[in-house]
């Protein structure tokens, strides 16, 4: 990303007849076209991370406007020494490890074969990609019912195969393995899209090429498409990750983190401590602890991905 | 000799053809019938919610009525405020879009066209935005709208969503690609920036208003552990909340469960049909999630 400079170069500035009074202009100007982004900006995205910090340290109850007593690094402590709270860390963990590698590896399998298919293409992306925009609570109500004991499409449908269904939600098994497939069901066609974008973009020479030299389509696959498409598995497996680590919505309408807690998420944790029970200040220090997760994934993959490519 | 290569190498290459064709065909058939199985929950959902209660009852399975139904359509609008739910939802969502599509196109359009002083820091600022987790951040935001006095508003709905750092980036992307050349003409024609703005570059930035427009649209629309945390009386509840509310409440038949959800994705789905490419190609241009 090249940003232009402000100051003009030794050359233009003797060309450039007024250069002070122009680049004064243009930062008022830039300014004024700035301001009502940077106003909500600083209002209710910078506002939230530093309200968020300041009550951390605060015995904060949600329910008052006021701070409460200042506890220092006691709620932080609270927080690291809470198994509920790494309880419900490792049920978002979970979840990502169940669901990334059925929602990278599964989408690339189908935008490949999508790419092998000239006609038609609208019918799959409508019914990969349709599920996507569809609310949440749609999908959950929908699911609801496919998962229902005795009377659900999926219980029946192994019935008739003559396997034993598992309680889908009334068991921490069961539970995970809906949630599994509700999710891979919903989301499944963001990350083909993405795929499907970056397969178009390898010239169909290439393919022809190793074609005519005698390649396999399987041949092609593992050594023109695969490594074209790095890039693009890395960026898909780095947004599932933290898209799966911010879980909530399906966990919390489905089951309600239930079976006995035993799926709920921390985005729950933190809604339940802050929103229940009202311990605010106590809540915020979560947050931030779950916060600092996901920002150290994200610059972790941001240097490692910046690395690759400065060797490559 | 020459020959001999050559003719061998055709006939490799028509063998390979041959081979790939096969290929196609079998990618063809899997594709297809896993595209059809990824259709049998929104399929079912919808020949269920036209069936009446009690053969869903004895047969929850069957894909075929006697007797096809609108009832529960009907008393999904009477038991529950769908309607109310339905306004809030088009109201936010609407609002949310426009005031995105300007706010982001103003700033966008000065980080693309103008040089000023501390535009750098600016980008810094938005760039670091991109990583925070919204979600991650609802109990601060909370508060700090209970401070502001404006729980349960719609303006708490809209507000947060505008400042939206991805949509300042495909913006500014897009405003890149206008020429610089046309703008500085204008610049000597003694035309105001706000007068560039708003006569040059937003009509040509067409495709990025709609791309913002659409994905703001979806995602307000679909949000729902904000909603559910300023919304709390049954009326001012967004489609996403209102919905959530009815899995597992007694007294409502599968039917118009199932009528309910198909109408909360109904609109979704419309503005999906309508602008597929655009949503597809914004997926794909921007990776937002």
């Amino acid at each position: 990303m090249t940003t232009t400079t402000t100051a003009p170069g030794p050359g233009i500035a003797k060309v450039d007849t007024t250069p002070i009074d122009n680049s004064g202009r243009d930062t008022k100007a830039g300014w004024l076209f700035s301001a009502p982004f940077l106003v909500l900006y600083t209002l209710f995205l910078i506002g939230p991370v530093i309200v968020g910090l300041v009550i951390s340290f605060f015995n904060t109850a949600t329910v008052k406007n006021d701070l409460g007593e200042f506890v220092a690094l006691e709620n932080y402590t609270d927080v690291l020494g809470n198994l509920d709270f790494w309880k419900s860390m490792w049920h978002s963990t979970l979840f990502t490890i169940l669901t990334v590698p059925f929602l990278v590896v599964l989408p690339l399998l189908a935008a490949i074969f999508a790419s092998r298919i000239s006609r038609h293409q609208w019918f799959y992306r409508i019914a990969f990609f349709a599920p996507y925009v569809v609310p949440s609570a749609s999908v959950c109500l929908i699911f609801g019912f496919i998962y229902a004991p005795e009377s659900g499409l999926f219980v029946k449908a192994l019935g008739l195969v003559g396997l034993p269904a598992p309680d889908f939600l009334g068991s921490t098994d069961g539970a995970w393995l809906s949630l599994t497939i509700l999710t891979v069901w919903w989301t499944f066609g963001f990350n083909f899209v993405l795929y499907t974008a970056a397969l178009q973009e390898i010239p169909e020479e290439t393919y022809e090429a190793a074609a005519i030299d005698g390649a396999s389509p399987w041949q092609q696959l593992r050594s023109i498409t695969v490594p074209l498409l790095r890039p693009t598995l890395s960026l898909v497996l780095m947004l599932q990750i933290l898209a799966s680590l911010k879980v909530f919505d399906q966990i919390f309408i489905l089951l309600q983190g239930g079976p006995n807690l035993s799926t709920r998420p921390v985005i729950q944790y933190i809604y339940d401590t802050g929103f229940t029970t009202y311990r605010g200040g106590y809540a915020a220090a979560a947050t931030m602890v779950y916060f600092a997760i996901l920002v150290i994934i994200s610059a972790v993959w941001m240097l490692a991905t910046r690395r690759r490519g400065a060797d490559a | 000799m020459t020959t001999a290569t050559l003719s061998r190498n055709k006939e490799t290459s028509k063998a390979d053809k041959l081979g790939s064709k096969s290929f196609n065909r079998l990618a063809a058939t899997c594709l297809t019938l896993w595209a059809l199985i990824w259709l049998v929950p929104f399929a079912w959902a919808v020949i269920t919610s036209f069936r009446p209660g009690d053969e869903i009852t004895a047969d929850p399975m069957s894909i075929w009525s006697d007797h096809w139904t609108l009832d529960a359509y009907t008393n999904a609008f009477k038991l529950n405020s769908i309607g109310w739910w339905y306004l809030n939802s088009f109201l936010i969502s609407t609002l949310s879009v426009i005031f995105t599509v300007v706010i982001c196109s103003l700033i966008a359009f000065g980080l693309a066209h103008l040089r000023f002083q501390g535009k750098g820091a600016l980008m810094i600022l938005i760039l670091a935005g991109l990583m925070v987790p919204m979600e991650a951040l609802v109990l601060p935001q909370f508060m700090e709208f209970r401070l502001l006095g404006l729980l349960g508003t719609y303006w708490a709905l809209i507000l947060p969503a505008t400042a939206s750092p991805v949509a300042v980036f495909v913006f500014r992307s897009f405003l890149k690609g206008i020429p610089d050349a046309l703008i500085e003409a204008a610049r000597i024609d003694g035309a105001s920036w706000w007068r560039i703005y708003r006569e040059i570059c937003m009509p040509l930035c067409r495709p990025a208003i709609s791309a913002v427009g659409i994905f703001t649209f979806i995602t307000t629309w679909n949000a729902f552990l904000w909603p559910l945390l300023v919304l709390t009386q049954t009326k001012s509840q967004t489609i996403p909340v209102g919905l959530s509310g009815l899995l597992g409440a007694t007294g409502v038949n599968q039917a118009e469960v199932l009528a309910s959800a198909v109408l909360g994705l109904l609109p979704l789905l419309a503005v999906f049909l309508v602008a597929q490419r655009q949503i597809v190609q914004g997926v794909a241009s921007t990776g937002i999630k």
